[in-house]
């Protein structure tokens, strides 16, 4: 099921990127702004080749910016097949691949779909499992255990971690998340993603109760407070 | 042949020709006027990067700083000042200056900076409006020359108008149309003069007469004996010109000093005939390297001072200025010249056309600031030097001011010497010419089809009557037949109209020094054009995958329409959308192509609106895609703004699907992008723009207008939201209307939009 998709450039990976975005999310966290991919319901059903057949024809754009195809969502990890067959396709065609996860249904990704990743986009949410659970409605230790597996694998990862004031911002949670990404020695960077309020919408559209209203983005001396702390581990920070 | 001409006396060393091409490769271009033959022969392309540069000299600074404290006062009164009783030729005005003791390269319009001439044989209506408009008496003697004793263009086109044409023209169903000012958009071959000198351009343009004088008189030919008298006496006044301000411009520039002077000289001779609606200079920058190359490899120069003689030629050419009347820069938004200069491309050898002079042309954006003109046009090739690539990409990161042509689809169809007329009208320097036709509305086109050939606004019938539609539901085959027979009558109007209009032109507003620049022997095209493309291709979508309803008010005239259901929208990348953005292209293409032209002229047309998207969405009423009454069309080609979901690029691919060889005088797009959205750090957002227009380009994507926000641009957005109705800024993968956000969102998007840490 496959909710939009997008080209976009300088997000979801290097270079111009066709990222898709599948429908279905087990995880339900509270700065989500894409709250209209939680259902998969809300996705169109698209085949492998119907999705293929796009790819290909962006070939030439990814070769002309370094760019590729990411799988976002929602949680990609819902339909672990589907991505394993497009993910199969692309490199058959040269194509550049990443998995864009919270890592949290990571043990349903097969090697096979490791196998043909070249990129994976990992969402640590939090460092804290208590943390995790207040943000996300889930554990923590799953994203951990798919991270010391892609780090295993070898696979490069691209850390995320989203800077909400007042909910991830803790010096403690921090530490606790670089303490996790110090262990992976495949992380090329860490994005630190500053919380924005443009996802209220969504969620006042769709009668959700949001419980971020009125929380002020992260101001630059925060932003600049965390991305210190990982910079400390020696990674490289965004 | 020419030879004898040319070159009087090859062997002797005191001759000012053979001093002057000294050092030159020689080749055909001594034989027969040919700058592409002189270009090929001597430049050096160039595959470095910019680290050879130079910044502004004080002098430099010194001498902008001069003009541009001029004006704010200029921008307040809308004019600087106003010469009101000296009708401008190339003599008219005695020599101006704004420093003359600090300035390289010499020449001004009128006898001051800013100062602006009247140039009354367009039409006289238009002065007369602008003169009254800034406060300025109408000179009475020459209202009567020009109203009783000497016929200007428009009113010759007034004279020649069918009806059919002023109700089409009326009704704002053909609009822009230059039948009241200078159709501009041709391009003299400006660097002949410095290559060959002036008089030997008269003695080749001496030996076309003698051809002419022995064919027999018929209307042709003696239309064509007229203009080479005109030519002639033009090259005459522009040797009078430059020698009031003390240059011999009849033998070649001997210098890179020479050269540039030259150059601008019949560049100023042009500007100071002819108040054209673009007035493009060319392609130079390959042509003036070779001289300042020649200069700096003897030692007579150095990069510094190569620096400075671009620096003081775009000065000029940033100068340049035309009266005007209000209406007419609400049509095209402010006080546009369009100086084009093409910088870059690929030569039919294979060679890079990139030369260090490009870099200079570029520089000239940091050494005195960033501006609209000159209007640098990159033509691109994705193979052109890496270096060349990245420093375009900076220059448009940091000043927005560079606008992306593809190489590609003009080089395979008018070669390596073409040059860009306006924004994106390519040409042959020296060799083609086009009649300039603005443009016709085929989204109130489509309107028409619906009504029976009646206006929804006025309800006048300017179309022949035809059956309007009364069915509940608009049905997609009837709406698309009625519309192609539209469509049909409405190419015939224009082409006829246009003719008209360039008939006139020729016979009373002649570019004679801009012709004399060009060879006997040309190409004309006939520059069609439409605007509101993506608003018919949306409306017909709606009608085709949804269901549309049409609300006919008491006189039965469908104002407006219910639309039930999704529809697939130009700029997604989306085939049932884009195929009839593409097929209303080719059929209109087809259509004009069935009426004769005036003088045997190549139809061509553009998809191009510059800023008149705004004018023709204000007279055009609601359409079947939900866009309502006065809302402006998107510009030129571009999708409707926010309609385009899947990305910038996959807008522009949408865009790049509509053929170049059914739309030859070039297809426009303008996107917005900002910094962050093209990287985390600047190397990065570099070579990610780099990379997307590599991308767009290689798709066959023609014209690119690349507008990098700046902080600035957003913060006036939060403080004038009005001005900035179709602001959208992409934030963490969708798109958003920026105006519509609350403040605090505008102020984190402004915050996360540019990385000042970095």
């Amino acid at each position: 099921m496959v909710h939009s998709w997008e080209l976009v450039t300088a997000v979801d990976g290097p270079g111009t990127r066709m990222t898709i975005f599948l429908s279905g999310c087990p995880l339900r966290c509270q700065y989500c702004q894409n709250p209209d991919t939680w259902q998969m319901r809300d996705g169109t059903a698209t085949s492998v080749e119907e999705v293929l057949a796009r790819i290909r024809r962006y070939s030439p754009v990814f070769a002309a910016t370094g760019g590729g195809v990411t799988i976002s969502g929602g949680e990609p990890l819902m339909q672990p097949r589907f991505v394993e067959e497009i993910f199969r396709g692309c490199r058959a065609a040269g194509i550049h691949t990443a998995l864009d996860t919270s890592g949290f249904l990571g043990s349903r990704a097969s090697d096979a779909l490791l196998e043909h990743t070249s990129l994976v986009l990992l969402d640590v949410k939090s460092g804290l499992p208590g943390t995790y659970r207040e943000v996300t409605t889930r554990e923590l230790a799953p994203t951990i255990v798919f991270g010391d597996r892609l780090s295993a694998r070898g696979t490069p990862m691209w850390v995320r971690f989203v800077l909400v004031p007042g909910l991830t911002d803790s010096v403690e949670n921090v530490e606790a998340v670089a303490d996790i990404v110090e262990r992976w020695p495949t992380v090329e960077r860490v994005e630190i993603l500053p919380f924005h309020q443009l996802g209220e919408s969504k969620w006042v559209g769709r009668k959700l109760p949001y419980t971020l209203h009125g929380v002020r983005p992260p101001d630059g001396a925060l932003q600049e407070r965390v991305r210190e702390q990982f910079r400390r581990r020696g990674l490289v920070v965004y | 042949m020419k030879n004898s001409i040319l070159m009087p006396n090859l062997s002797a060393a005191d001759d000012p020709i053979v001093q002057a091409w000294d050092r030159f490769r020689p080749g055909p271009w001594r034989d027969a006027i040919d700058v592409r033959d002189f270009i090929q022969r001597n430049y050096l392309p160039y595959e470095g990067d910019e680290s050879f540069l130079r910044g502004p000299t004080s002098r430099t600074s010194g001498l902008w700083k001069r003009i541009s404290d001029m004006f704010p006062e200029e921008r307040a009164r809308g004019v600087h000042s106003i010469d009101s009783l000296t009708p401008s030729t190339i003599t008219s005005h005695r020599p101006g200056y704004i420093d003359e003791e600090n300035e390289l390269i010499v020449g001004l319009q009128t006898d001051a900076p800013l100062k602006r001439a009247i140039m009354p044989f367009g039409g006289w209506r238009p002065i007369a409006k602008a003169l009254t408009t800034y406060g300025y008496e109408v000179p009475q003697q020459l209202e009567t020359i020009f109203t009783r004793y000497r016929k200007t263009h428009n009113d010759g086109v007034f004279d020649a108008y069918p009806p059919a044409v002023r109700r089409a023209r009326h009704s704002h169903l053909i609009t822009g149309l230059p039948d009241a000012y200078g159709r501009g958009r041709i391009i003299g071959d400006y660097r002949r003069v410095a290559l060959y000198g002036v008089d030997a351009l008269i003695a080749d343009k001496q030996n076309d007469r003698a051809l002419l004088g022995e064919a027999y008189s018929n209307d042709e030919v003696i239309r064509d004996r007229e203009e080479n008298a005109e030519q002639l006496r033009a090259l005459a006044e522009l040797k009078q010109m430059a020698a009031s301000y003390g240059y011999d411009i009849s033998r070649p520039a001997a210098t890179a000093r020479e050269a540039v002077q030259w150059l601008y000289f019949a560049y100023l001779g042009a500007v100071k005939e002819q108040n054209g609606a673009a007035m493009s200079i060319g392609r130079n920058a390959a042509f003036l390297d070779v001289y300042l190359e020649r200069d700096l490899a003897g030692g007579e120069l150095t990069e510094e001072g190569a620096q400075e003689l671009i620096d003081d030629l775009v000065i000029k050419l940033r100068i340049v200025r035309f009266l005007r009347t209000p209406d007419y820069d609400a049509l095209f938004s402010g006080d546009p010249t369009w100086v084009t200069e093409s910088l870059g491309g690929t030569g039919a050898d294979g060679r890079t056309l990139v030369t260090k002079t490009a870099f200079r042309f570029l520089q000239t954006l940091y050494n005195i600031g960033p501006a609209p003109e000159p209007n640098l046009t990159v033509l691109w090739d994705p193979a052109l030097p890496e270096g060349f690539k990245r420093f375009c990409a900076r220059v448009s990161i940091d000043t927005s001011a560079l606008q992306y042509e593809s190489d590609l689809l003009i080089r395979g169809a008018w070669g390596d010497d073409a040059a860009i007329a306006c924004c994106v009208s390519p040409m042959r320097l020296g060799k083609q010419m086009q009649f300039f036709g603005a443009r016709v509305n085929v989204a109130k086109a489509l309107l028409y089809a619906i009504n029976g050939g009646r206006d929804e606004v006025s309800g006048d019938q300017v179309a022949p009557a035809t059956t309007p539609m009364t069915d509940d539901v608009l049905n997609f085959d009837i709406v698309w037949a009625a519309y192609l027979h539209l469509l049909d009558w409405l190419a015939g109007q224009y082409v006829e109209a246009l003719n008209c209009i360039h008939y006139m032109h020729d016979k009373y507003a002649y570019e004679r020094l801009e012709m004399a620049l060009h060879d006997r022997e040309i190409l004309r095209t006939m520059a069609c054009g439409i605007a509101g493309l993506s608003v018919a291709a949306d409306s017909l979508s709606a009608i085709k995958h949804a269901t549309v309803t049409p609300v006919r008010d008491e006189r039965g005239i469908a104002v407006d329409y219910r639309i039930d259901g999704d529809f697939p929208s130009y700029g997604n990348d989306d085939d049932r959308a884009d195929d009839i953005a593409v097929s209303i292209v080719e059929r209109f293409m087809e259509m004009v192509r069935k009426y004769p032209t005036y003088r045997g002229a190549v139809h061509t047309q553009s998809v191009l609106t510059i800023t008149s998207n705004v004018v023709y969405g204000a007279h055009t009423g609601n359409t079947p895609d939900g866009r309502r009454a006065g809302t402006p069309f998107a510009p030129g080609a571009n999708p409707m703004n926010g309609r385009d979901t899947h990305g910038m690029l996959a807008s522009a691919l949408s865009v790049a699907k509509l053929p170049y060889a059914q739309a030859q005088d070039g297809i426009s797009l303008t996107t917005t992008i900002v910094p962050a959205g093209l990287g985390h750090d600047r190397e990065e957002q570099i070579d990610n723009l780099s990379g997307l227009i590599d991308a767009f380009i290689g798709a066959e994507g023609f014209h690119l207008n690349i507008n990098v926000l700046t902080r600035e641009t957003l913060v006036d957005a939060m403080a004038h939201p009005e001005n900035y109705p179709q602001l959208t800024i992409r934030v963490s993968g969708y798109a958003v209307n920026f105006v519509r956000l609350t403040p605090e969102q505008q102020r984190d998007v402004i915050s996360r939009t540019f990385h000042e840490s970095l």
